[in-house]
């Protein structure tokens, strides 16, 4: 063999391999929300467990945030601990529409608590359902690119920018906790006695709908954050996050890049909040909770960092944990997930899913008494001398 | 050739009254392939850290092309044509050789661009091309974190000349190389240095022999002399500084 047709072998060997995995993964999605959709509910009900349903589809609306902060913390290395913002938002903007389902002249109920007779002039627009939907996540996305832009642009990175997260975190918690006469404050808004399409929010057809949305838009949005990251945008993310000054020697400017992803994950925060909210019945400031911003951290921690599978996987886990830990004794979760999180950053660094990297497969393959398989660099495999010695071992 | 690509005058740079730089006037023709040496502490880095806009001026200016450049930032300098290798290789670990280069390669750098756009056919070709070139196709597609220290150099200086930058400023580029190496990358800047400016800063005094034809020796922030490698070796002031303690270096 000539070293040119070496060369062009490896080469051939190599680009296909990267186009094969994806028809396989699409099929997979499309399964597992097919699963989701049809055979998981009906299991449950007959097993007598109806009321994990509705967990379920809330604890699939959270994974889509933890897919947007997979994005950002797993590929791009920024951790927000304010994304309760964005979560919130897209809450609120959804909530705000279902109050609105009344007859014409009246406004809601809880605007008479404070004396409060005409309808805030910011209410107007969500009376469409076409820009509710806009809203529910371009609010977040704008606030979000506003937010990212001054601290980008300054380079402020790292802790710093975690910190500066938290900080907008806590004002937002505090306009909106204090704002009784724009969103009636600390109580938040009701949508479970809100109208939906001829039917009150709570009722089960709507429900199952929200559901059926929830998975929907999990599998969408791990699509769309598969496709995003396995481009270029993709590498020039992951380079973000390795080394950000070179990739500005390389002519890139990283602001305009961290700006749009960070506003890509507030969408998905946004999106996840709107389904949560109508699946539990209610949105307060309380979604805006430090712990509850810094848990969408933690869901992905669990679950892997940079896989997304991960992120998504680590929400539903933690959650069901949460729920089934909390029913059984409600004062022991904190101590349990703080456990889970020294847990998984001492022991388990990449994660769940990273328990099932390369080198834990040849240990288990090696366990199994499978022969063990090397990978080395390519070049040494056509090493007619290292082939020699593989096949003629010296002891 | 005498139009000048790169003109720095009455440069300083001082950090908290420490003047890294000082007073420092310079020029480079374009097609030039200039050395810069001098001991340690000379402010060959933060030479370096200015022309590529990382540092601002305290005072004087860098013009290239005819523009001064103190308005621009990293990225906008390196899209005007100016590329930097640096001491240690930097490339990015979690990518392969081949998206290191592709990145570096892109026509177009702004986010939708990147969201959306694929390479070009062009765009693979170049990059196939300098895969070969730096010697590097068996390696294409496994991550950068596992290449040796000198394939790394080797991948930055593709990344380098991927950019199809005017002027490579290339930071220590045979360090830690072995004899064999150090010739390859000579022999690889020479071939560059038929269509690019090139500004190599090395300490290694048999490379700088290897590729040198003008040389300008920095010391305490400042130009001390320039010349052809011959000139310099016999140039007492330089001979005191830089090629004197050469020796006690090598007693060591």
């Amino acid at each position: 063999m000539t070293a040119v047709e070496t060369k062009s072998q490896v080469q051939s060997d190599l680009t296909p391999r990267k186009r094969k995995s994806l028809l396989p993964e699409i099929m997979t999605v499309v399964a597992l929300a097919l699963l989701l959709i049809f055979l998981v509910p009906a299991l449950l009900n007959a097993m007598g467990q109806g009321s994990r349903v509705n967990q379920l589809g809330r604890f699939v609306a959270l994974a889509i945030a933890a897919l947007g902060i997979d994005l950002i913390w797993g590929y791009t290395g920024m951790l927000s601990l304010g994304h309760g913002i964005f979560f919130a938002l897209g809450g609120y903007a959804l909530a705000m529409h279902l109050q609105l389902q009344l007859p014409a002249g009246q406004i809601p109920d809880f605007f008479n608590l404070y004396g409060v007779t005409e309808l805030p002039l910011f209410w107007q627009p969500f009376y469409s359902l076409p820009f509710t939907v806009g809203a529910i996540f371009i609010i977040p996305m704008v606030v979000a690119a506003v937010l990212g832009y001054l601290v980008f642009r300054n380079r402020i990175r790292g802790v710093y920018f975690s910190i500066l997260t938290q900080a907008a975190l806590i004002v937002f918690f505090n306009f909106f906790n204090g704002q009784q006469k724009l969103i009636n404050g600390t109580n938040g808004l009701k949508t479970d006695t809100a109208q939906f399409f001829g039917a009150l929010v709570s009722d089960p057809r709507n429900q199952t709908v929200f559901f059926v949305l929830s998975v929907v838009f999990l599998a969408l949005g791990y699509a769309f954050c598969r496709w995003l990251t396995s481009g270029r945008l993709g590498r020039l993310l992951v380079a973000i996050r390795d080394d950000e000054p070179r990739v500005r020697f390389s002519g890139y400017d990283p602001t305009w890049y961290k700006v749009f992803v960070f506003a890509v994950s507030a969408g998905l925060a946004g999106i996840a909040g709107a389904l949560y909210t109508v699946q539990s019945g209610i949105i307060t400031p309380k979604a805006m909770d430090i712990a509850f911003s810094i848990e969408m951290v933690i869901w992905v921690a669990v679950g892997g960092r940079a896989t997304l599978v991960g992120a998504a996987l680590g929400a539903l886990i933690v959650n069901f944990a949460k729920t089934l830990l909390s029913e059984q004794y409600p004062e022991f979760w904190l101590f349990f997930q703080g456990a889970l999180f020294l847990l998984v950053v001492t022991v388990l660094p990449g994660g769940f899913l990273g328990l099932l990297s390369a080198e834990n497969l040849l240990w288990l393959r090696s366990r199994l008494g499978f022969a063990p398989k090397l990978s080395t660099y390519p070049s040494l495999e056509e090493d007619l001398e290292v082939q020699h010695e593989r096949k003629n071992p010296r002891n | 050739m005498s139009e000048k690509i790169l003109e720095i005058e009455n440069l300083t740079v001082s950090f908290d009254g420490f003047k890294a730089i000082n007073n420092l006037n310079f020029s480079m023709n374009a097609g030039e392939l200039r050395v810069v040496i001098g001991p340690n502490g000379a402010g060959k880095t933060t030479f370096m850290d200015v022309i590529t806009g990382k540092t601002k001026p305290t005072t004087g200016q860098v013009t290239f092309k005819g523009k001064n450049l103190r308005p621009y930032s990293e990225h906008q300098i390196a899209r005007m044509g100016i590329g930097r290798k640096f001491q240690t290789p930097r490339v990015y670990q979690k990518l392969t050789p081949r998206e290191n280069l592709e990145l570096s390669c892109a026509a177009s750098k702004n986010v939708f661009a990147s969201f959306l756009g694929r390479p070009a056919a062009g765009e693979r070709r170049t990059i196939a091309g300098l895969l070969e070139t730096i010697g590097l196709v068996p390696k294409a597609d496994i991550l950068a974190e596992l290449l040796s220290h000198g394939e790394k150099q080797r991948l930055e200086i593709g990344m380098l000349v991927a950019q199809s930058p005017d002027l490579l400023l290339v930071d220590e580029p045979v360090a830690g190389l072995t004899d064999e190496e150090t010739e390859n990358v000579g022999n690889l800047l020479l071939a560059l240095a038929e269509s690019h400016s090139i500004m190599v800063i090395e300490h290694d005094m048999e490379f700088v022999r290897q590729i040198a034809r003008q040389v300008t020796v920095l010391h305490q922030g400042t130009v001390l002399c320039e010349g052809t490698m011959d000139e310099i070796q016999n140039d007492p002031k330089v001979i005191e500084v830089y090629l004197g303690t050469e020796e006690t270096e090598h007693v060591e």
